[in-house]
């Protein structure tokens, strides 16, 4: 019925991984479900004024990708920056009670540099939206 | 009887038959209650009625509306037809971010699908994945409304995840373990100072914390004060405008359960989950809850979810939006540094203490 084979020495960490498999699964199934019911029972009537493309009624200007000024490169390249240090973080958070002071002064310089960085960004003007 | 008939079936089997159960059972009936509660509240902060029609007290709402939907044309603009497939698939990403999502969320000392070690880790990284869906959408939809709102809703979703990351680990440092199970465990077997009348929740010892959650799920969830994205005065419906019919629905309905998912996450990690602190019935671990617990606890979770969804729409019906800059201004230079000395801060006392 199923290509998923799990043998028995498949650890207890893979198992569990199953169910979001199944999760997954079960996402696109109901949503394909009713998508598909809906197929049988909707309309379809396209005509020309229908297809257009939507732009508050008035016939559409240029190309729909037209071109538009990227303005979170920057702030795309330190999200990078810090979401990898907060994967640093997260594993020193659940082992503090073991590094106790040790720990404390480690992160606490980690996250001055990180600080650092976001001072300087800020100063450089990079933080601006405009 | 049950448990000899269960142990014949592989463990993907067994997984699956969870699976389905916990969907058919819990999910839907609990969508069915929070998308009227939502409906009704939304409806008498306007001073109107809301939802009567379809059931008693318009109790049906739900899937009147999906009866609604399924009836609808499908239109897939012209200009977006050379990236049809993925201009239909992007809602499909969105819904299964948020199905992912639920994989996590403990329900009671029993009742969960999954108990990864790193469950907090992994409930961060799913959320973003929708953030995928609404880019395609954006993009595919080759309008110019579309495409602005796609953008921003990635700016956004970038700029807020960081703080909701990082107001994670505060939580993480007091209760020690990324495990949400051991969490709530935490919460509830926890005491203030010695008085442990009503445990820990975190929510008391970690409130900046919290704050700085809840305003990030607003943002995540592209609620009001951070809509722009969907802006619909400049951008008509921005990343939704090319949808109709049943496709649509499904952003719109993704839209609530994902409120109600987040609002779950954070009311275990914040407001102590399924339980209610064990020394009330005089239970030491987890393995001394009582049964009743699978049935009660998933009622509590579910109360406790209610009270931040409904605190997460009352805000988006009371203020206006923000402006562009101002909100990437207020999650860089606002949010992430308050953050950031939340988690020092914790770990000093937590070394102190």
């Amino acid at each position: 019925m199923s290509p998923v084979v799990v043998s028995e020495t498949m650890s207890p960490f893979l198992r569990s991984y199953l169910t979001v498999v199944w999760f997954g699964l079960a996402a696109f199934l109901i949503a394909g479900l009713l998508l598909g019911i809906s197929a049988l029972i909707r309309p379809n009537k396209p005509n020309a004024q229908k297809m257009l493309t939507y732009e508050s009624g008035v016939d559409p200007v240029g190309s729909g990708w037209s071109q538009s000024q990227i303005r979170y490169y920057v702030f795309a390249l330190l999200f990078v920056i810090f979401d990898v240090e907060a994967v640093f973080i997260f594993p020193w958070a659940t082992q503090l009670e073991r590094y106790a002071g040790f720990g404390l002064i480690e992160m606490g310089v980690f996250v001055a540099i990180l600080l650092l960085g976001l001072v300087y960004a800020w100063r450089k003007g990079v933080l601006r939206w405009v | 009887m049950l448990a000899a008939l269960l142990s014949e079936i592989p463990y993907w089997g067994q997984s699956l038959l969870r699976v389905l159960g916990g969907l058919v059972a819990v999910l839907l009936p609990a969508g069915t209650v929070v998308y009227l509660f939502l409906f009704k509240m939304m409806s008498f902060m306007q001073s109107r009625l809301g939802p009567m029609e379809a059931g008693p007290y318009g109790s049906m709402q739900l899937f009147a509306e999906v009866g609604k939907w399924l009836q609808k044309e499908d239109i897939v603009p012209d200009a977006a037809a050379p990236e049809a497939r993925i201009f239909k698939l992007a809602p499909l990403i969105v819904l299964a971010s948020t199905f992912l999502l639920v994989v996590v969320v403990p329900f009671g000392p029993d009742a969960l699908f999954t108990n990864f070690e790193t469950g907090i880790f992994y409930a961060l990284a799913v959320s973003s994945v929708s953030v995928l869906g609404i880019l395609i959408a954006g993009w595919s939809s080759a309008n110019k409304y579309s495409l602005l709102g796609g953008l921003r809703a990635a700016g956004q979703l970038v700029a807020y995840e960081l703080p909701m990351v990082l107001a994670v680990v505060g939580v993480v440092i007091q209760a020690g373990t990324m495990n949400l199970q051991q969490i709530v465990v935490a919460q509830n077997t926890g005491s203030i100072f010695g008085f442990d009348g009503v445990g820990n929740p975190y929510v008391i010892t970690q409130f900046v914390a919290f704050i700085v959650f809840m305003i990030a799920v607003q943002a995540e969830l592209t609620q009001t004060p951070f809509d722009m994205p969907i802006a619909e005065s400049e951008l008509v419906s921005g990343y939704m405008t090319e949808y109709s019919g049943f496709r649509f629905l499904i952003f719109f309905i993704g839209e609530f359960a994902t409120a109600g998912v987040f609002s779950m996450i954070a009311s275990i990690l914040f407001l102590g989950g399924w339980g209610v602190p064990f020394s009330w019935f005089g239970w030491t671990t987890i393995d001394s809850i009582d049964n009743w617990m699978n049935v009660g606890g998933p009622l509590i979770l579910f109360t406790k979810m209610l009270v931040l969804v409904f605190f997460i729409m009352w805000i988006r019906f009371s203020f206006p939006r923000f402006r562009e800059d101002q909100l990437q201004r207020f999650a860089w230079k606002g949010l992430i540094p308050i953050a950031l000395a939340n988690i020092m801060l914790t770990a000093v006392l937590k070394v102190a203490f």
